[in-house]
């Protein structure tokens, strides 16, 4: 049986799937130090008669080490260098960087001769000597972890390998980070993340072993696994190497466990909250990731997170007498108190649905003084909200499911414009613990190529061989490992037909993983 | 005159951004370097093609290779050493430079070697919008010479463009060079005297972008339209409102080319507007008919926030209002529209003026 868990902002979820069947699931408040919030949701599920020992694998979701980047608590000191001189001198590693978070990195930045041009030319020879001297000179000022980036490293990658080997030739304790293995085109993006993931360090691995240490103490010896962005998960490991991978794993999941409970795999989920409604789009069981940049306390990335639009509509938002104008403000929690239904003074949008016959909660004859057809109008307004969104993340005109899930889905009626089904599967109040259990072991690699020679199956070969690889070191059994997409985008006003190529790969947990010892 | 500060480089870009007709690239890394140049070597000053001394020589700079690439290995100070290049070449020492260009990235990036060098720039560009070819500039229209010219690259490689036929030969042979030096080159072209700046470019246009920037900036802030704020800085007019249905995205010789459509909503309703690009947003038709062409400006903004969309980021779902602005009048003689017109794109159909 698998334990999922997800971490959330307000609550920790936990379920116990045995298979495809739910067996239990709760909700417990999360606490500051995550690790404790854990265990209480673990240990109500033993309450729930949970036998530790047939637990297979524990799945967690939770974006917890950004909080040490708005916090600065536990930031490894971080050198960062590049390989690039000449090139790209006038903007140096960190540029971008709040100063706060540089200052507690350490804020040591080196360039160094290196990288290549976009048809795999070198720039310039990587400069050996420069590599070593800023190893010694980061050791020397307290840095642990340094972060490696080199220009075009995505097309190849070997001055970042042979940076990396120099530096643990100088400092053998140094933690390395490479850009590559992040890596999508964009150097100021890639290379932030490289140095968040460096600096992000010692919070994650401190973070794993407590779970770990958590769970074991409980009796749960069964391994470890964290969700990742794109809905696959990584063994600890891997997520201690790559913390930022961890950053919108919430969304994520809960997104997975909306197409895995309602079994669509291509349409739209709503998930509507008490203070604003988040909407995405399903792609094959997976949520559709955007192009953009992510902000990531503070430092912009480009790592890929999903594509997903908010609007500040939920089951807490107030609604204006005069001007029927909903949200942003809403009432939150305390809706219970301050909506009219519940005995308050609050207008808000699930007294309209209340006064509409949608949804029945609280006691209606409190609602003797809103106006019927203010009302409906009201109701109009919101279908009309969640209708835009909707239709903002579908690709193309066709009616499309549509998952609902969230506290606030009470909102809607039985049906919704642009929707072909209006789907509210059960247990979706922990759709996102259900994703975290659910998922698989991914490997994704982004990868720039000339094909001019006409080498485009090669090409794709070398890059989905490189996203198997990743796949099985993060965990995964290498017999079942599928590839699930595969992108090619030429580069406008490039010649010698450059094209970026992306490749991701899913497996299986490897049984040897999954160890039951008692 | 004024002083570009840090602060005004967010509303330059915001401003560049709008000018950019939906191409010009992305500006986040063009607005960093500035910051940068201006944080190290000081602000510039700004003065208009009036405020030149007669004498003045004032040199056009720009960036020229291609987007993708510049987002890896980042333009460093090419356009200084191109400078250098050009007045060594030539014998003459530049006093102001100019952009070629205010729509997108291009727009700043004569701050960089102006702030290096201590010069002015000059309130005026050689576009008053966004174009995909360096031959596209009111200067060469209007008989300045676009030779001698120099591309450099961020190694110290710089060549000189001694003399072409057309400006167009100038492009190719700039181009070949850039793609040799890694595709993130820059140029500058031979000093133009104050007299051919005053004659031949597009007055104002930074001053524009900034003032474009801070009313969108002003508008969010205080909760009124962007879109209005826009009009209200700079004449032109809504040409149409609503949602994008389809886009068709086809990359032929390096060039982005496709079409949007927009279903109408509001007081658009029931009707479509399609718009073709290549780059920048080239024609937009309502129902068949032409409501803008180029060298009219063609802006896309979302329609909520206001900010500029690029035909990059242009996908099904977005509400996006489409405003039109009137070419600049050099555009619009009969030899403005040779190098820029509607036939010049490929379009067999006449340039009609946008009537605000």
């Amino acid at each position: 049986m698998f334990l999922g868990v997800d971490v959330g902002g307000t609550n920790t979820d936990a379920v116990l799937m045995d298979g495809k069947q739910l067996v239990a699931a709760v909700k417990t408040p999360t606490s500051e130090d995550v690790t404790s919030g854990i265990v209480h949701a673990a240990s109500e599920l033993l309450r729930h008669g949970m036998d530790s020992s047939r637990v297979d694998a524990v799945m967690v979701g939770t974006t917890h080490f950004t909080n040490a980047l708005l916090e600065r608590k536990g930031i490894t000191p971080t050198a960062v260098i590049r390989l690039a001189l000449p090139a790209t001198q006038l903007l140096p590693p960190l540029v971008d960087w709040p100063n706060a978070l540089r200052d507690a990195v350490g804020g040591f930045t080196c360039m160094v001769a290196g990288g290549n041009e976009f048809d795999g030319r070198e720039i310039a020879a990587i400069d050996r000597e420069g590599v070593k001297k800023a190893a010694r000179d980061a050791k020397a000022q307290g840095a642990r972890a340094m972060a490696v980036s080199g220009v075009f490293s995505p097309v190849d990658p070997s001055h970042e390998n042979e940076a990396a080997a120099l530096i643990r030739e100088e400092a053998p304790e140094m933690r390395v980070c490479l850009s590559h293995q992040n890596g999508r085109m964009g150097l100021l993006e890639r290379e932030n993340a490289a140095a968040l993931n460096a600096c992000l360090g010692d919070v994650a691995a401190t973070t794993i072993q407590g779970i770990d240490n958590a769970l074991k103490s409980m009796g749960i010896r069964a391994p470890l696994f964290m969700s990742q962005n794109d809905g696959t998960l990584m063994d600890t490991a891997f997520a201690s190497r790559f913390p930022v991978l961890t950053v919108s794993s919430g969304p994520t999941n809960s997104m997975r466990g909306a197409a895995y409970l309602s079994g669509v795999t291509d349409g739209i989920v709503v998930d509507i909250g008490g203070t604003s409604t988040d909407v995405g789009a399903l792609v094959k069981g997976f949520p559709r990731e955007s192009a953009l940049a992510v902000d990531v306390g503070g430092v912009r990335t480009n790592f890929r997170t999903p594509d997903m639009v908010s609007v500040a509509l939920g089951g807490g938002s107030m609604v204006q007498h005069e001007t029927r104008k909903i949200g942003p403000e809403s009432v939150g929690y305390r809706l219970t108190d301050e909506a009219l239904v519940f005995g308050g003074d609050t207008l808000t949008t699930t007294d309209i649905a209340v006064a509409c016959g949608r949804a029945r909660l609280g006691d209606w004859r409190l609602l003797a003084q809103v106006d019927r057809r203010m009302a409906q109008q009201g109701i109009a307004d919101i279908d009309a909200l969640v209708a835009t969104a909707v239709d903002r993340m579908k690709l193309s005109q066709e009616d499309v499911p549509v998952v609902l899930v969230g506290g606030g889905s009470i909102l809607l009626g039985s049906s919704l414009a642009g929707a072909s089904l209006l789907l509210r599967p059960e247990h979706a109040g922990v759709a996102n613990a259900i994703g975290a259990a659910i998922a698989q072991i991914g490997g994704q690699v982004e990868r720039v190529y000339s094909l001019d020679s006409g080498n485009r199956e090669e090409a794709i070969a070398d890059c989905t061989a490189a996203a198997v690889e990743q796949a099985v070191a993060a965990g995964a059994a290498p017999a079942s490992v599928e590839v699930v997409e595969v992108e090619e985008v030429p580069l406008t006003y490039v010649p010698s037909n450059a094209t970026r190529v992306r490749v991701k790969a899913v497996g299986d947990i490897a049984p040897e993983r999954l160890r039951r010892t008692s | 005159m004024w002083q570009v500060t840090e602060r005004d480089l967010t509303h330059i870009a915001t401003g560049a951004g709008i000018l950019g007709t939906g191409g010009g690239g992305n500006p986040y890394i063009g607005q960093l370097r500035a910051r940068q140049a201006i944080l190290k070597w000081g602000p510039v000053t700004v003065l208009s093609p009036e405020e030149l001394s007669d004498d003045a020589r004032v040199v056009c700079v720009g960036g020229i290779g291609a987007p993708t690439v510049g987002i890896e290995k980042i333009r460093d100070l090419q356009s200084y050493h191109a400078l250098r290049a050009i007045e060594e070449y030539t014998g003459e020492t530049a006093t102001a430079l100019i952009s070629n260009e205010i729509g997108g990235s291009n727009s700043v990036e004569p701050l960089i070697p102006a702030a290096i060098a201590g010069l002015p720039v000059v309130d005026a560009d050689g576009m008053g919008r966004a174009f995909p070819e360096f031959q596209m500039k009111t200067f060469f229209v209007y008989g300045v010479p676009c030779c001698p010219m120099a591309v450099a690259d961020e190694k110290g490689n710089s060549i000189i463009v001694r003399e072409t036929i057309t400006p167009y030969w100038a492009e190719r042979l700039a181009r070949a060079a850039t793609i040799q030096m890694g595709c993130v080159a820059c140029y500058a072209v031979a000093p133009m005297s104050a007299e051919q700046v005053r004659r031949t470019a597009i007055p104002n246009s930074l001053t524009l972008a900034r003032d474009l920037g801070k009313a969108v900036e002003r508008a969010r802030t205080e909760g009124d339209d962007p879109l209005q704020a826009i009009l209200a800085t700079c004449p032109g007019k809504i040409l149409f409102s609503g949602k994008v249905v389809d886009i068709d995205r086809r990359t032929t010789s390096g060039f982005a080319r496709g079409t949007v459509s927009i279903d109408g909503l509001d007081s658009f309703s029931g009707q479509r507007m399609h718009i073709d690009f290549q780059n920048e947003n080239l024609i937009a038709r309502v129902d068949g008919e032409v409501a803008c062409i180029v060298p009219d400006l063609i802006c896309a903004a979302a329609t909520d926030t206001g900010e500029p969309v690029t035909t990059e980021l242009m996908r099904y779902g977005l509400r996006v209002t489409i405003l039109g602005f009137p070419a600049p009048a050099l555009w619009t003689t009969p030899e403005g529209l040779a190098v820029a017109g509607p036939r010049a794109f490929g379009y067999d159909t006449e340039y009609t003026p946008l009537i605000v």
